[in-house]
């Protein structure tokens, strides 16, 4: 790889110890991808958290920030498995809280903002087309690498990390041109009136194009889509597909129309995903025993459009008995909530909403499960339905309505 | 001494050389959607290696899925001592590559023929990331 002369210093170390690891770091990661240099960037989000990083991680995180570690970009942090004010109450692990908060600590020595968000880019930062930023989760980096048209790998914790300390990221997959173009053609036929539908449509396509330079072509939607719709086909096509963009032709930047879309590239498959379609995927899980005590709207967390939505659905109606229904959202939205009213009538309602979390990486799921008696996870989020299952959740995708009925009467149909 | 009984090309490659016993799935791989992370073993009901352990394992797999949590997986399980110690991708994703990289776990991408054809689960392989070849050392049993 290419190094600048600042590159060079610092990997002799002239801007300490540990920028010298994280650059070199880069350079194996790099390397591994035949990339040519680095390209500087301007932004960086990172998971880090106790779950999700274990010991391991987190005596990493000491020794780096006793190496004097420190962000040179706006650095801000993804959902985390912690929200302090409900830990005691959903039986997570006090020492693990406690590391939880020492690894905050360590992160804001560092100059990282612990935002603890997965929906950065509708609620803290939204870069610009042709922005080169390092960003993770992955559905952050779809998100911003096709409605935005910024450039992004998905960035796990420790390369966001590398990323925000050196200020610059390899240049490989999403920041090159080529990897940007459509390789396959999605004709929207379906009507996709609730975000279900959406993450369905990303279930679809992900589950036949596993790649993740694969990267589907949107035509012939009913409507422009809204950015909580986008959000959660982003999510899926990320989740079930592992991919990092797509277009949508006259909604996204880089998709003028299908042939600018594809940049010349011969589309590998042609598919058209009608009502049908979608229906199929709603008839394709296991009800199992037909329990349904849990039902969750995360993964990714909810906008404040998602929370109002979910207030005025619920409408003041009490949960069936024994019935748990779990949201989270950022801290940003959720105080909004709480100024507008949305966050008392879910409460009343007695939904619980929790900051600055997923559900899918709480730390203690596993043991939470078999405390609550939950098998079935029923959620509107395609995303969280697909990734939860080494918790042992058997999981199941309804339309945002669909999960409020069955929270409220206790029947899954 | 005999040379490998049969050898796989493969396209980009990182890590020590190492020697194991495969693990060849039929179905792609995430540490955190599929794998106990406390075990080492894969529980994701329906996987096709459920209730496989990948400890100490050279794990071929088709593809990786989703998931930027699985950047920090590797180096937590390695640290808990039940890491593969290589992972064999067709198509990989750069979050398998940083999180191996990271944790020091060889892992390599794409390859000039199917493992299941020459290899299968049991058999004891060596993976030289420097010559980005895996080769059949001995089969199972």
């Amino acid at each position: 790889m290419y190094l600048t002369p600042e590159e060079e210093a610092m990997l002799r170390g002239d801007r300490g110890e540990a920028v010298r690891d994280a650059l070199a770091y880069q350079l194996r990661v790099g390397e591994f991808f035949d990339a040519a240099r680095f390209v500087p960037i301007t932004n960086a989000h990172m998971m880090g958290d106790i779950e999700v990083m274990g010991d391991g991680g987190f005596d990493y995180l000491a020794r780096a920030s006793a190496k004097r570690a420190r962000c040179s970009v706006p650095t801000t942090t993804n959902a985390r498995c912690v929200d302090f004010e409900f830990a005691a109450r959903l039986g997570q692990d006090p020492a693990e809280v406690d590391k939880e908060r020492r690894l905050i600590e360590r992160l804001r020595e560092m100059n990282v903002l612990t935002t603890d968000t997965c929906i950065n880019y509708q609620t803290l930062y939204q870069p610009h087309l042709g922005e080169h930023v390092a960003w993770g989760d992955t559905g952050t980096v779809i998100y911003a690498n096709s409605v935005f048209g910024a450039r992004t790998n998905f960035e796990s914790g420790p390369a966001a990390l590398a990323a925000a300390l050196t200020g610059r990221t390899p240049e490989y997959g999403f920041h090159l041109d080529r990897h940007r173009k459509g390789t396959l053609v999605v004709r929207l036929e379906a009507r996709l009136d609730d975000l279900a539908d959406w993450g369905a449509v990303g279930k679809i396509v992900g589950e036949k194009h596993q790649s993740y330079y694969a990267v589907p072509v949107f035509a012939g939607g009913a409507r422009t889509p809204r950015a909580d719709e986008l959000k959660h086909l982003g999510c899926a096509l990320a989740s079930y597909g592992s991919m990092a963009m797509f277009h949508m032709v006259g909604a996204t930047p880089e998709a003028p129309s299908i042939e600018a879309a594809l940049g010349g590239n011969r589309p590998v498959d042609e598919l058209v995903i009608d009502d049908a379609a979608i229906e199929r995927v709603y008839a394709g899980y296991d009800l199992k025993d037909r329990t349904c005590n849990l039902i969750v709207f995360s993964g990714p967390q909810l906008s404040l459009f998602e929370l109002k939505s979910l207030a005025e659905r619920f409408g003041g109606r009490k949960l069936h008995a024994g019935t748990q229904v779990f949201a989270t959202t950022s801290n940003g939205v959720k105080s909004a909530a709480r100024r507008l009213g949305y966050l008392q009538a879910l409460e009343s309602t007695g939904v619980v909403v929790l900051e600055g979390v997923c559900f899918y990486i709480l730390q203690n799921l596993s043991p939470m499960r078999v405390a609550n008696g939950w098998t079935n996870l029923i959620s509107n989020s395609a995303k969280i339905v697909n990734i939860i299952g080494a918790h042992r959740f058997n999981t199941i995708l309804r339309r945002t309505q669909d999960c409020v009925e069955i929270a409220c009467s206790g029947k899954l149909a | 001494m005999t040379g490998p009984l049969a050898t796989i090309r493969v396209v980009r490659a990182f890590g020590p050389v190492v020697e194991g016993e495969a693990v060849v799935s039929a179905e792609g791989f995430s540490p955190r959607y599929d794998l106990d992370r406390w075990s080492g073993v894969i529980t994701k009901p329906g996987h096709k290696l459920e209730g496989t352990s990948l400890r100490d394992k050279i794990c071929f797999f088709p593809t990786a899925k989703g998931g930027i949590a699985a950047g920090w997986a590797f180096y937590d399980i390695k640290h808990k001592g039940i890491a593969p110690k290589a992972l064999v991708f067709g198509v990989t994703n750069p979050v398998m590559v940083q999180g191996a990289v990271f944790a020091d776990i060889a892992i390599t991408e794409g390859w000039d023929r199917h493992p299941a054809e020459v290899i299968r689960t049991g058999d004891w392989v060596r993976v030289d990331p420097a010559r980005r070849v895996i080769e059949l050392v001995r089969r199972a049993g």
